[in-house]
């Protein structure tokens, strides 16, 4: 059974080797995966094809047709938000079990906000007309209104891809030049022109290390912010339902929580794929799991604030909805987000179970489909039930609709996939750095047992530097 | 007098820390260790324990671009919203701060990022040619010291490194 988070005795080279190689030569399960993604992605250009020529939701769904997109925009913004912030978090706080998961991690961030981009360019319903939706001024000189919060949207969403892209590459420079150090043709070419001509030397490190964590420092309150302003959308509007004061840390917790369910569930496959098990092991899944957890049911007690404001603050439409909810149409929707959201992490609890790497694959794939739904559950019921009658309607996605939906996951996997061939999907010198550091604390411990019982007295704080490589 | 520039490749840390440590001790005439470049596969802030302190620029970069960030978010959204100037506003203030301030942040957060990376870029000496002196094996785990010395410094420094278990020297002349 595996106990320690990496195996401390591992080589360097080994380290290199295992790496470079998983860029090389992928289980098949990879190349299936890949095959999947070209399908689902094949099946959301047809349907976004049909819904340029056909309208809309293919009109079916007046006034609600946007309601799935926008849904699921909320989702993949979130999906993003648990890479670059648990990663910014776990280096500021010094936690070096992050350092083999966080590349992924980091990378799932930038392909989920690429996805959800996608998102509003589809909803608009006219693709050609999608510069409308940038802050430039009009031919009248009127400019857009920056006391919306669908323009902070825009603004927040292009600071935290720029910003999250830039942290991705600028963590993966050192290991580029180990890349570009052994690759030939092509790649080669690639690494070269990537890495800056990275070396190594003590000032690349000492200024690598700053701009990393000034990086880390400002993507926090970033991360934060981006989430709490996609919140805005819907809580700064009287709706019921949408216009609650705890959204903006709900949407917040949420989106770590769905975030950390795609870690585990990004984790399993490129473990399984790149045949990672040194490096992505059962402890680092175990605390991963916990941290979900404990996430988990911050977003539980939000939604118990949520539905206690609602119920005591007798706003006559608000309760309203929220009785809807528990028992309407969306009701069966409702209850799945419930139990997928707050009963089925408990698994996350236990020992046995986190340690059953097929049962938390499918644990995380269901905190996710629970996540979704949370989503659409704040969208669809309030649009049912505004304020306006001749908007009450109960809104069923078309077909079109979903193939789209279920694209958006294709298209995201095939980023992801992609990458994960082209670049190291773990960190090489910082698993070096967290297994030299290890050694070296292991090494101490031992130095003071042998001193202790010898009746010796080291002075403290005297570690040699060395053992790399060893 | 020629200038030379001269690498030695070690097995581990440890060795090329002696090797400063000795340097640094002014066995070599002439030579210091502000001359000396330490080249390794992982970072090892405890090299400035014979390096001395080298100070890193990125903050203040970043204390700028922040600062300009912030000014400029604030600057454009005000100047575009003045421009409604003729149109009525509904008792509403023209600049509205609350929600000028949600922008403004964002602002500062980009430009904040964007001149750190630039800054990083400058004051890291990236996009630069490597020299020919450079070991693939530095990214893989052995480490490097490397230094440019005159005519008379070079055996000194090559009997320094073979003391600490040099396992490859590389030079070159500088024109």
């Amino acid at each position: 059974m595996q106990t320690k988070d990496i195996n401390e005795d591992i080589k360097w080279a080994q380290i290199n080797k295992d790496v470079l190689r998983s860029m090389e030569n992928p289980r098949m399960g990879y190349w299936i995966a890949v095959a999947m993604c070209v399908a689902m992605v094949g099946v959301a250009l047809t349907a976004e094809i049909l819904q340029y020529t056909t309208g809309m939701g293919n009109a079916k769904n007046w006034p609600h047709m946007w309601n799935l997109y926008i849904a699921t925009f909320i989702f993949w913004i979130g999906m993003s938000h648990s890479g670059t912030l648990l990663s910014a978090i776990l280096h500021i706080i010094r936690s070096d079990w992050r350092k083999p998961i966080y590349r992924f991690a980091e990378a799932m961030t930038t392909f989920s906000l690429m996805t959800a981009g996608l998102f509003p360019v589809i909803h608009v319903g006219r693709l050609w007309n999608i510069y409308w939706t940038l802050p430039y001024v009009s031919d009248r000189g009127i400019w857009p209104n920056f006391r919306s919060p669908l323009i902070w949207d825009a603004f927040a969403v292009f600071t935290y891809l720029t910003s999250s892209a830039l942290f991705l590459f600028i963590g993966m420079i050192p290991d580029l030049a180990i890349c570009r150090d052994n690759a030939k043709g092509w790649r080669k070419k690639l690494y070269t022109a990537l890495s800056l001509g990275w070396r190594g030397d003590d000032r690349q490190w000492r200024n690598f290390r700053k701009t990393y964590l000034l990086m880390a420092c400002f993507l926090i309150p970033l991360a934060v912010s981006v989430h709490s302003i996609v919140s805005s959308d819907f809580a700064m509007s009287i709706m019921p339902g949408w216009h609650v004061t705890t959204f903006p840390p709900y949407f917040v917790a949420g989106a770590l929580y769905s975030g950390c369910a795609a870690i585990i569930t990004l984790f399993i496959c490129l473990r399984y794929f790149f045949r990672f098990e040194e490096y992505m092991t059962i402890p680092i899944l175990e605390k991963t799991c916990k941290l979900t957890f404990a996430i988990a049911m911050v977003w539980t007690y939000l939604n118990l604030i949520e539905f206690a404001s609602v119920w005591y603050g007798h706003n006559a439409a608000e309760k309203e909805l929220l009785i809807a909810k528990f028992t309407g149409p969306y009701s069966p929707f409702f209850w799945a987000m419930l139990f997928f959201g707050s009963v089925l992490p408990f698994t996350l609890a236990f020992e046995k179970l986190r340690r059953h790497i097929p049962t938390m694959f499918v644990v995380s794939l269901l905190l996710n489909v629970g996540m979704w739904l949370e989503r659409w559950m704040i969208v669809s019921p309030t649009l049912s039930m505004g304020y306006h009658p001749i908007a009450f309607d109960v809104m069923w996605p078309t077909m079109v609709s979903w193939a789209i939906v279920f694209g958006s996951f294709g298209w995201f996997g095939l980023l992801f996939l992609v990458f994960v061939k082209i670049f190291p999907s773990i960190s090489m010198y910082e698993v070096k750095e967290m297994v030299y550091h290890r050694r070296r604390v292991a090494r101490d411990e031992q130095a003071h047992v042998f001193h202790r019982r010898t009746g010796d007295h080291p002075s403290s704080g005297t570690a040699t530097p060395g053992l790399e490589g060893a | 007098m020629a200038k030379h520039r001269i690498m030695g490749l070690f097995r581990d840390f440890e060795e090329a820390f002696n090797a400063i440590a000795e340097l640094r001790d002014r066995r070599v005439p002439g030579l210091g260790v502000d001359d000396v470049t330490l080249i390794s596969p992982i970072e090892h802030p405890e090299i400035e324990e014979v390096l001395g302190e080298r100070p890193s620029h990125v903050p203040k970069f970043t204390l700028c671009g922040a600062l300009f960030g912030m000014t400029f978010g604030f600057l454009f959204l005000s100047s575009a919203q003045a421009t409604f100037l003729v149109q009525p506003q509904g008792g509403k203030p023209v600049v509205p701060l609350p929600t000028n301030i949600v922008l403004t942040y964002e602002m500062l957060i980009l430009f904040g990022v964007l001149f750190t990376v630039i800054s990083f870029i400058i004051t890291a000496r990236l996009l630069r040619k490597r020299n020919s002196l450079y070991s693939e094996n530095v990214s893989v785990d052995q480490v490097g010291i490397e230094m440019s010395l005159n005519d008379n410094q070079l055996e000194p420094v090559r009997q320094l490194f073979k003391r600490h278990k040099v396992l490859e020297i590389r030079e070159e002349v500088v024109r």
